[in-house]
């Protein structure tokens, strides 16, 4: 793929795609040291390496679109553009978090940016967005739905039926695999008799096809065609990236089910390394401009833990609120 | 709705579809999905005619995907409308357990109050049939287990109505079971179905010896064993709970304190189940008026059987809840 | 300030009472010692006096209500001065109905053996009403006793106890927790009677003494000689009465039976003490007593003589710590100076509590009572 098939980008548009890729590294790295620190609990698994997908499909969402992720949604509800402040609050169990600290690291809101969840079942947000996008299709919206989740979802009886009903109702919804080759530690081979995603995909009649997910502008290209698509189309379609988790599933995983070569290989594939090469090489990015993003990151950082540290705790007196919508017209 | 649901003598079946139709023809943003629902009319006939009135759009058949459609029917209502879900029967909602569970019931919490879920999600229940194990689970008690959800269980015409439209209103998910077995009663709508509330019990026959306590189909068995038990002067007070979570405990637990004895009877298996709760409520708060052990009448603890005469000897009978409130008064009165 | 009059304790074995009359109405001025109410017990109508100097605010009870011992009759204006007496005297224990409703107290007074079955409703019921479930017969499942069992109970107990059972209550009490002992004296009644005549042969038909003035009169004056026999005996042992109030039995129409007490009489003549004795029968029989009367007695005479007892062997009404028994006036041999003669005698018998005195004692204390007989004009 050349720079003159891609008209968005500029050198502006690849400063904000690496800032928002060195954003979320900075933001998991840190969540690791603060993890091991006690400072964060429960379960945390972090996006690194996979950055690229949910920075290079968010660049074609508007705010009337809805998005779903999985339990290691922390890129994408930056990339949606929650605060760091209040993922960080979140992941510390505090009030000013986005969900009051009530969801923690699996469970990210934020319904003004149309961010549902952070759903921790695996296959889990698939069917809310078939509904949101039934929504908008019978409110004759102008949103649609975009739904990431891992390769080991496929398995699951909710992708089958998710697929299915987006399909036959037609219905605006972009699925987005990240196949990171292992569901935990179960490698795809391991669990799926079909490992070509794609041809599975494709058995809904709908579109369906396969990006490198280590590469952002790979990514974003292919999600402004095929997003391009269902806004037109009004129907559903489903998008491989192909990427690999840097770091193991949860903290608690000593990864036995992969080597360390392994591992080592597609690091050097990661999708920084792969993207500022690209950049500097294209002579668009300097080392200066990178260690400028990268201390601008890590600055917001910082900023997002010492908010998070002061911020206050909920009430307990508030334990049973929301449980049920507080005004009931 | 004021006046939309008509007037006169119908069935359960007709009342559920008045209630459907009231509800689709008040807001645009209400619509029907489940299997069958359109072409077929509905399993058990409730949404015959109404694809015909109002469309592919509003009134959609699903394939056999209960996770998908009960999880569709969550996105949608994030979305902006109003869906009314229906799983067929409450036996095939198992496989839509996940969605109801978490995401339909957490949602608003887990969210910190941001994703409110205003679904209605509507399944037949019960047994009586000879459908057999598979097709005769009463599990409303089960979900009433379940904090989030709000569980309506209409035993009235009046009530099948009229209470999809406070349900709908209502701005979290709320299951409604209506009883197989009630389907073919017949008797009046009246006006009431019009200002139908879904958070209190009703007493359905006062009394002043023994309250039973129940809902569903298990009413008319209670007003059975009612009359019975007058002829050897014991009045009994019946009340349908009507909302099952949450429970309205003020009624019951007043009128236990009034009787000074309870039954209650209840589909459900015995065990862990929404007689114990209930039973459990009256022991923490109206303890001191007890005079006399609270008494269950439920399911044997059998997967329901075919053959007509297991199958009766498994559920709640007439002639077991006038033993069971025999027994509290030995003496008579 | 309002302050509340309370349905009175007569006696150690009253637990409630029934208003019959009230003789205020709201607004009244009533002074300390006032009769203000009738009060029907298991031992008649009874006046029932104020304690308080006040106006009347507000009548509480109807004519004809039962009310339990320390239930609110009437509340008026002023200040306590002093809570009504007791029988009890100063190791009083609280009326059972104006207890606190204190679980744990009253599972305590009511025991209940292992295995005992009463529905929640009517302990709670029970414990209300201060009724032991103990024997109560159960007509509930598994013979549990129910609210109806205790409704039926209550019933029974709210009825005014026959005097059967108020006379069980205390003399099974009596020998139960008081070791008595008996001592008796047969004493020369010449003198007495001699006196008897004389004064009566000069007196109106209503001024006419009866020996029982003398007995009490002589009584009253062991009893202030010798204090171990005038008193009450509570949880903190033996205490002394200041005065000496002595009980009489007298019977009632419908052969109920009550001992109202002699105010002070070791400090009245006997004519004085004639002449309340006659006015305390008539207002016994006719059911105007004080409850004062009914319940201050401090040592008490029972006289069985019209019915041809020789020797009467009592049984001591609790608190009490003494009682005297008067047998028949007879005459009978009687030996003075190595010759018989015919002499009218009585047998005078001693009942008291060997907690607080000895036979020693109470041999002196009948010696007092037969010299004093013989000194009538003294009396």
């Amino acid at each position: 793929m050349t720079e003159a098939q891609l008209p968005f980008l500029d050198r502006e548009h690849a400063l904000v795609l690496l800032k928002e890729m060195l954003r979320i590294r900075a933001f998991e790295d840190r969540c690791a040291e603060l993890y091991s620190a006690s400072k964060i609990r429960g379960f945390l698994h972090l996006y690194n390496g996979e950055e690229a997908i949910a920075v290079g499909v968010m660049q074609s969402l508007t705010a009337a679109d809805a998005v779903l992720a999985t339990y290691r949604e922390h890129g994408h509800a930056l990339a949606r553009g929650l605060s760091m402040r209040s993922i960080m609050a979140e992941l510390l169990g505090k009030v000013s978090g986005c969900c009051r600290g009530r969801g923690g690291s699996m469970h990210l809101f934020d319904a003004s940016r149309r961010f549902y969840g952070g759903n921790a079942i695996v296959g889990g947000g698939l069917p809310l967005a078939v509904g949101l996008a039934l929504a908008e299709k019978l409110q004759k919206g102008p949103g649609i739905a975009v739904c990431f989740f891992g390769e080991g979802a496929m398995a699951e009886g909710e992708f089958h039926e998710s697929m299915n009903l987006a399909a036959l109702w037609r219905l605006p919804v972009l699925f987005v695999c990240e196949n990171n080759y292992y569901a935990m530690g179960t490698a795809l081979a391991r669990s799926e008799a079909q490992i070509d995603l794609v041809t599975k995909a494709a058995s809904y009649a709908m579109p369906a096809e396969s990006v490198d997910g280590m590469d952002v502008i790979a990514v974003e290209a292919a999600a402004r065609r095929i997003i391009a698509g269902i806004r037109s189309t009004q129907t559903p379609a489903f998008l491989e990236a192909r990427t690999y988790r840097l770091r193991a599933h949860s903290m608690y995983d000593p990864q036995l089910y992969r080597s360390k070569d392994e591992v080592r290989e597609w690091e050097q594939r990661g999708p920084l390394i792969s993207f500022t090469t690209r950049l500097k090489g294209a002579g668009v990015l300097t080392e200066k401009d990178f260690q400028d993003l990268k201390a601008a990151a890590e600055a917001e950082v910082e900023d997002a833990v010492r908010f998070a540290e002061d911020a206050p705790l909920e009430s307990v007196e508030d334990l049973t609120r929301f449980v049920y919508t507080e005004v009931r017209p | 709705m004021s006046g939309e649901l008509g007037v006169g003598m119908t069935t359960y079946r007709d009342a559920a579809r008045q209630g459907l139709r009231a509800a689709l023809l008040a807001d645009p943003r209400v619509f029907l999905m489940g299997e069958d629902v359109g072409k077929y009319g509905g399993c058990f006939a409730v949404s015959k005619g109404l694809l015909q009135e109002f469309g592919e759009e509003r009134i959609r058949d699903t394939p056999l995907s209960e996770s998908a459609f009960v999880g569709a029917g969550i996105g949608a209502a994030l979305g902006g409308m109003r869906p009314i879900v229906e799983i067929m029967t409450v036996n095939f909602s198992l496989l839509a357990l996940d969605q109801i569970l978490n995401n339909a019931a957490t949602l608003s919490h887990m969210s910190g109050g941001q994703c409110s879920v205003p679904l209605v999600i509507r399944m037949a229940t019960g047994a009586g049939r000879q459908v057999a194990a598979q097709h005769s689970h009463s599990l409303e008690g089960w979900y009433s287990h379940i904090p989030g959800l709000r569980i309506l269980a209409p035993a009235t015409i009046d009530d099948v109505a009229g209470m999809l439209a406070p349900a709908l209103k209502c701005p979290d998910p709320v299951l409604i079971f209506e009883h197989m077995g009630l389907y073919n009663l017949e008797g009046p709508l009246t006006a009431a179905a019009d200002h139908v509330d879904i958070d209190h019990a009703a007493i359905r026959r006062p009394g002043r010896d023994v309250t039973l306590i129940t809902y569903g189909a298990s009413l008319y068995k209670c007003l059975e064993a009612a009359t019975i038990l007058a002829q050897q002067n014991i009045e009994a007070e019946v009340i349908d709970l009507r909302t099952l979570r949450p429970l309205d405990d003020a009624t019951f637990v007043e009128s236990v304190k009034r009787t000074h004895r309870a039954v209650i009877v209840d589909e459900g298996w015995r065990s862990a189940g929404l007689a114990a709760e209930i039973g459990m409520r009256l022991v923490e708060q109206a303890f001191y008026d007890l005079d006399a052990p609270v008494q269950r009448v439920c399911t044997e603890e059998v997967p329901i059987p075919y053959a007509q005469h297991m199958e009766q000897a498994a559920l709640p009978s007439v002639e077991r809840i006038v033993a069971a409130v025999a027994g509290l008064l030995p003496h008579g009165r | 300030m309002a302050v509340e009059f309370l349905m009175p304790s007569l006696g150690p074995d009253m637990e409630s009472g029934t208003l019959v009359e009230w003789r205020v109405k709201p607004g009244d001025v009533v002074k300390r010692g006032n009769v203000i109410a009738l009060v029907e017990t298991s031992k008649g109508v009874i006046d029932v006096e104020v304690f308080t100097d006040g106006t009347v605010l507000k009548l509480l009870v109807e004519p004809g209500t039962t009310v339990p011992v320390g239930a609110p009759l009437a509340e008026l204006s002023g200040t306590a001065t002093e809570a009504p007496p007791r029988s009890e005297g100063p190791a009083a224990t609280p009326a059972p109905a104006a207890a606190a409703l204190h679980a744990e107290t009253r599972e305590a007074a009511h025991p209940v053996r292992p295995g005992f079955k009463a529905s929640p409703a009517a302990r709670a019921k029970a414990l209300a009403l201060g009724i032991a479930l103990e024997g109560l017969t159960g007509s509930g499942p598994d013979g549990a006793i129910t609210l109806d069992d205790v409704a039926r109970q209550a019933a029974s107990v709210t009825a005014p106890p026959t005097l059967r059972d108020v006379v069980a209550k205390a003399m099974s009490r009596s020998k139960r927790e008081i070791p008595h002992y008996y001592l008796s004296l047969t004493c020369d009644f010449t003198a007495s009677q001699a006196w008897l005549e004389r004064h009566n042969a000069a007196a109106s038909v209503v001024e006419r003494i009866l020996p029982a003035a003398l007995f009490v009169a002589a009584v009253a004056k062991a009893a202030r000689a010798l204090p171990g026999f005038n008193g009450y005996y509570g949880d903190r042992g033996f205490t002394q009465a200041e005065a000496v109030h002595v009980g009489m039995a007298i019977a009632l129409r419908g052969g109920r039976l009550v001992a109202p007490a002699l105010l002070d009489a070791d400090r009245k003549t006997a004519p004085t003490l004639m002449a309340e004795l006659r006015d305390l029968t008539a207002r016994v029989r006719s059911g105007h007593m004080r409850g004062s009367e009914m319940s201050q007695a401090t040592i008490t005479v029972t006289s069985l003589g019209e019915e041809g007892v020789d020797v009467v062997l009592p049984v001591i009404h609790p608190p009490q710590v003494a009682i005297v028994g008067v047998g028949s006036i007879v005459v009978r041999p009687w030996v003075v100076g190595g010759v018989v003669s015919a002499a009218p005698v009585v047998t005078l018998s001693l009942a008291a509590d060997h907690r607080v005195t000895d036979g020693r004692t109470g041999a002196r204390f009948l010696a007092h009572i037969r010299d004093a007989l013989q000194t009538p004009e003294t009396l």
